[in-house]
């Protein structure tokens, strides 16, 4: 069973359906479904509510497409509170900004050593500016 | 100037040990060069023709003596004794190996500097006016602004992968000292039309490069407590929708002219909506907090008139002193102060570079006059702000022992120069060279000065670091089939009549670029009028009579 990164430990990946495009996804799905997004098609491009969705997965096709930061963020302020995983070409040293982007997991596409990479989620302690995994600024709490 | 607090010193020592721990994996071979290449950029570091060269942030322009004091040590200790201050305030080490650079940013970090963000295609160092907070002009000071921008941006996580570099310049002037034309976006501090207030005239797509672009303006006037949530909401759209299949169409100015300012506003206002009085709304406190750090210092009360008188007498006696005052100092708010430019223009050293001996010798001169700060300016030049003129003089005395009191400051002569082929990796041409031609042929100081205020800007390429589209007479360094040659454009101007300046015609060798230069002034001053700038003359004339003159076939 592939391995992925997930809420901070290496873990077997879980997701047993199909991951879907978001034009072969119904309106209203009987099951939880899985979407997968990339570059120039966002969250605007799933049909469906986000509260059907039970896993979104994040094709980098490259590490420096910067695009599926501004998805991941704008998918948790919509509201959903599922799976986000990074897939594809990203790298370890921006699994920091990916999570607090709102990336909870990450599925290398080249194999690396997972729990080496897990020091990379903690390379800062505290942050200047709110975002996902802290909604408040650092001015609100100094 | 701004203090960090633990919390600053925490994130920025965490971000050396970061790069320690990236570059020793990068040095075993465990991140391959490709991945390596925007880490290092991030933290300041290219990798040159010669060495790797080292970008340190001064943000904003604004630095301590102490710091300088470490910059001199770390270019005696880490490079070969001199530092260049680059067109964004910034400081550059063109010798450093890449093992030492996690020591060097320990080092920085130990007097609260760093190089983050200084290169790659993330949101660079914010400029500002090298004046602020001491011009006789300035509405407000823009510098607090610039810090709260700092922080916002400041390892950002949404907008470390761009579709190009991104920048930011702030304005509190009337006259324009910070190019925020010139800039992704433009932030200039304005009252409302009826209310009064200040907010901030939002201006974006401006930018240099490839493709000359005056910004436009998004927001014609935003409350101050929304800039936060408004610049997000610009940078989400680029982010978004920025170009990147072509390098060279990937910056803002190309979508914001691509959809229309109107469309894109449209974009803007509509993710702003989302974040528009949300958690990174200002607070009074934090605004408060901010300008806390750009208090005026101690000033005495001084008799503004005598001291003027004094250093007339002075100047009268010491006409080279005089000559000086002239040309370098500039008014200043407070009566009895001057603000003074320390030229890094002196004929024979290239235009910007300062050794370890003289940065060490500013930082006693801040430490004597100037409250112990000083400003980098994006002319390339020191700023110290506040001098007491009764301290004029001997300061003065002091700088010109060390050769940096070459009164220059505005002219001619004051060469805006980019490092260049000499230096840089990406350069087409030597721009170092032609700055120091024009110097020595131009070597009396009567002659340049008669010509009045004159931006000369030089580029090594298109990438425009020596900001060349927005000199009055730009010189663009171009590559014709491996050989070196220089385009010539007039008419370009940073102030707040912006403009791009045009290409004068086919470009020229090295070797006739004073000659160049020498027939255009030659031009301007046969046909100026009174005492028109050579700006204002071209505005009234046009391209043609210079290129008549230049390209005149010989009899």
């Amino acid at each position: 069973m592939p391995k992925l990164i997930k809420d901070g430990r290496v873990v077997d990946d879980q997701w047993q359906g199909e991951i879907l495009q978001p034009e072969q996804i119904p309106e209203s799905p009987a099951a939880p479904v899985a979407v997968q997004l990339e570059p120039g098609q966002g969250p605007a491009t799933i049909p469906c509510a986000l509260s059907n969705l039970g896993l979104v997965t994040i094709f980098f096709p490259a590490f420096t497409d910067g695009r599926c930061f501004s998805y991941a963020r704008e998918l948790r302020e919509s509201g959903y509170t599922g799976e986000i995983r990074a897939t594809g070409h990203f790298i370890r040293d921006q699994l920091f900004y990916l999570q607090r982007c709102g990336f909870n997991a990450f599925q290398f596409a080249e194999e690396v050593d997972l729990d080496a990479c897990l020091a990379s989620l903690s390379d800062f302690s505290e942050s200047y500016q709110a975002a996902v995994d802290q909604p408040e600024p650092l001015f609100l709490r100094r | 100037m701004y203090v960090y607090d633990q919390v600053d010193q925490r994130i920025i020592d965490e971000r050396v040990a970061q790069f320690r721990d990236q570059t020793q994996r990068f040095l075993a071979g465990d991140i391959a060069e490709e991945h390596f290449l925007p880490l290092r950029l991030q933290n300041g570091l290219y990798v040159q023709r010669l060495a790797p060269m080292l970008r340190i942030a001064v943000p904003y322009g604004m630095m301590n003596s102490a710091q300088l004091r470490k910059l001199a040590e770390i270019s005696r200790n880490f490079d070969k004794g001199y530092a260049h201050i680059s067109t964004r305030q910034n400081v550059q080490l063109n010798w450093p190996e890449l093992a030492d650079v996690p020591d060097i940013l320990a080092e920085l970090a130990s007097v609260q500097m760093h190089a983050v963000q200084t290169s790659g295609n993330c949101i660079r160092n914010t400029t500002t006016d090298q004046f602020a907070g001491v011009a006789v002009d300035e509405l407000e000071d823009p510098r607090p602004w610039c810090e709260i921008i700092r922080q916002w941006s400041t390892f950002h996580p949404e907008f470390a992968f761009l579709p190009r570099k991104f920048k930011i310049a702030v304005c509190g002037t009337e006259s324009d000292r910070a190019a925020i034309h010139a800039h992704d976006i433009g932030l200039e501090l304005v009252p409302h039309p009826d209310s009064g207030e200040i907010g901030f005239k939002v201006l974006a797509g401006g930018g240099l490069g490839r493709t000359p672009v005056i910004g436009s303006v998004v927001c014609e006037w935003l409350p101050k407590k929304h800039l936060i949530t408004y610049l997000e909401a610009i940078l989400r759209v680029y982010n978004q929708l920025g170009r990147r299949d072509n390098k060279y169409k990937a910056r803002i100015k190309i979508l914001v002219k691509a959809m229309g300012v109107e469309a894109f506003r449209e974009h803007v206002e509509e993710q702003w909506k989302a974040l528009k009085d949300g958690p990174s709304t200002l607070t009074d406190a934090e605004i408060d907090r901010c300008k806390g750090f750009f208090t005026e210092p101690a000033y005495k009360q001084i008799d503004g008139l005598a001291a003027a008188a004094t250093v007339k007498a002075q100047g009268e006696q010491n006409p080279e002193f005089g000559n000086w005052v002239t040309r370098n100092t500039v008014a200043h708010r407070v009566p009895g102060y001057r603000i003074v430019n320390i030229s890094l223009k002196a004929t024979g050293y290239a235009p910007g570079d300062i050794s370890d001996v003289q940065m060490e010798a500013v930082a006693d001169f801040a430490d004597q006059y100037a409250f112990g700060e000083l400003r980098s300016t994006h002319q390339q030049n020191l700023v110290l702000a506040d001098v007491e003129q009764e301290h004029l003089f001997d300061l003065w005395q002091k700088l010109d022992a060390l050769g940096l009191a070459t009164a220059n400051i505005g002219y001619l002569t004051d060469v805006i120069c980019c490092p260049g082929g000499d230096y840089c990796a990406l350069a087409n041409a030597k721009s170092i060279p032609v700055a120091e031609a024009i110097q020595d042929r131009f070597d009396n100081l009567d002659y340049v000065y008669d010509l009045g205020p004159l931006d000369l800007n030089i580029s090594g390429c298109m990438n425009a670091c020596g900001h060349h589209h927005i000199g009055h007479i730009g010189v663009l360094g171009v590559d014709k089939k491996g050989a070196e040659f220089y385009q010539v454009s007039l008419g370009g101007s940073q102030d707040k009549d912006a403009s791009i300046g045009k290409i004068l015609g086919p470009s020229f060798q090295q070797e006739d670029m004073a000659d160049v230069i020498e027939k255009l002034l030659t031009t301007f001053v046969g046909l100026r009028q009174s005492e028109e700038s050579f700006l204002d003359a071209y505005r009234r004339v046009g391209l043609e009579p210079f290129k008549e003159a230049v390209y005149a076939k010989a009899d």
